[in-house]
């Protein structure tokens, strides 16, 4: 989304933000936080997934409004935090190309490769552009025919369908010059690896916008094989408590359910259209999670009908296998709910957004650069 | 870059549509959105519309504490 920052604050001058700030209300989240203390009694912990909702939940100090009994751990939710140390050495390699526009959401720039950034690139030189939506990636496309324009697709299934969908306006644009690197990745193979792995929880609240699109039943197999409760949860204040309450009140009655909270944007069937567009465009493959490892089937590659705009066949992609090792980084294991960010020696230290080492300090969203922003304190 | 912000439909054309968020205009392609009218919220997304709100659902939501305490009471 365009400068979400810039939005809330222009918002926030004007009357109210319809659907924000109803969801902001003091007394329906006393209310909330009320019923959470009247039916919690367990020793709990759930897991947020999303790194939407880990910036709300600090944001909005959610975690000192529960009772101690209930723990809050962060997930692998942040795509910036999962995407490879490959994936960015990939996207380096190719903005060196003469011939090659890369272009780039902002978050991608300061993610460390194995020997610089893109921001550094940048700064060097080579032609590397911030974009805030792959539809500007295309509008540069569109204006530089002798180019060819790289956008590295990252993200969940919130996000493939977009890149699906301007793939196939380029098609039928005859743009040729247009290419993905696509990192893209969907959510329930990660969230059934870390219960394999052995990460603790009592329940997944589950992402809000991934669900959107894909719809409810996808949580499915985690309630029935794994016994753990999900609630598909908006990011208000409001909307995050209530997922906290509907889970609390599975765990107490022994009742592990599929629920969702966030029904006033996600429908149990999900956005049919886009789910239909990112499986025309991209089909499932193995892929690498930076700090967790490789995960079947938990990556969207593009489909032979559109390898034509692989960004892949412009450059030699790298085959050589991630390290998890980041200079004594421990996001692989604060990804994997093992440790928070008040673990690490670095946090605060060596390692601050202006001057991240991992990929958890550099996105909006990731639990370092969330605890930087609203925890730094506590640490 | 996983937020998405509710945003009314302010005109339509074609696959794109003029939206406000509390005052600030926006252009965002609404091709994967069915059935987008004039005055609905839509979620949007890195330039995309990717679902509608649904206004009672939200109310629904908006309810849920006072409908438990309702029924608490009762029991
Ligand atoms: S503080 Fe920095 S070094 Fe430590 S885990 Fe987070 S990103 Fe990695």
């Amino acid at each position: 989304m365009r400068n979400d920052l810039s939005i809330q604050k222009s918002t926030r001058r004007s009357l109210t933000i319809k659907f924000i700030d109803e969801y902001r209300n003091k007394k329906l989240i006393d209310e909330a936080v009320e019923a959470i203390r009247n039916v919690s009694r367990k020793e709990v912990t759930l897991m947020e997934v999303c790194g939407g909702h880990t910036m709300s939940i600090h944001k909005f100090g959610i975690p000192s409004l529960l009772p101690k009994n209930i723990k809050l751990l962060s997930g692998p939710g942040c795509p910036v935090c999962v995407t490879s140390r490959n994936f960015i050495d990939d996207t380096l390699e190719c903005s060196k190309q003469d011939d090659i526009i890369l272009t780039t959401l902002g978050d991608l720039i300061r993610v460390p490769g194995t020997e610089t950034s893109l921001f550094k690139e940048k700064a060097r030189g080579s032609d590397i552009r911030i974009v805030y939506s792959i539809l500007d990636a295309i509008k540069i496309a569109e204006e530089n025919k002798d180019k060819k324009v790289v956008f590295p697709g990252i993200g969940f299934e919130t996000t493939a369908p977009l890149s699906a969908t301007a793939l196939i306006q380029t098609r039928d644009k005859g743009l040729n010059n247009f290419f993905i690197l696509s990192a893209h990745k969907i959510m329930p193979p990660v969230m059934t690896a870390l219960i394999d792995e052995g990460v603790k929880i009592n329940g997944y609240i589950c992402p809000g916008h991934v669900s959107v699109i894909t719809g409810i039943q996808i949580y499915k197999p985690i309630v029935e094989n794994y016994n753990l409760g999900c609630v598909v949860s908006g990011f208000e204040p409001l909307d995050i408590l209530q997922s906290i309450y509907m889970l609390i009140k599975q765990i107490e009655q022994d009742s592990p359910a599929l629920e969702n909270q966030y029904s006033r944007a996600v429908k149990p069937e999900g956005n049919k259209k886009a789910l239909e567009m990112m499986y025309r465009v991209f089909e499932p493959i193995d892929d690498w999670w930076r700090g967790i490892g490789n995960i079947l089937n938990s990556g969207l590659a593009l489909r032979e009908e559109f390898k034509s705009f692989d960004a892949r066949q412009l450059f030699d992609p790298l085959t050589r296998i991630d390290s998890n090792k980041d200079m004594g980084c421990i996001c692989g294991e604060i990804l994997k709910g093992l440790k928070t960010p008040a673990d690490c020696p670095l946090f605060n230290k060596a390692c601050t957004p202006v001057d991240p080492v991992g990929a958890c300090m550099v996105s909006g969203e990731g639990s370092c650069a969330t605890w930087y922003r609203y925890a730094r304190e506590a640490v | 870059m996983c937020l998405s912000i509710p945003a009314e439909v302010l005109s339509i054309n074609g696959d794109m549509a003029e939206v406000s968020v509390g005052g600030t205009k926006y252009n965002a392609n609404i091709e994967l959105v069915e059935n987008v009218n004039i005055g609905d919220f839509i979620l949007i997304h890195s330039g995309y519309g990717i679902a509608k709100i649904d206004e009672a659902e939200a109310m629904d939501t908006l309810n849920l504490m006072q409908e438990i305490k309702k029924k608490a009471g009762r029991k």
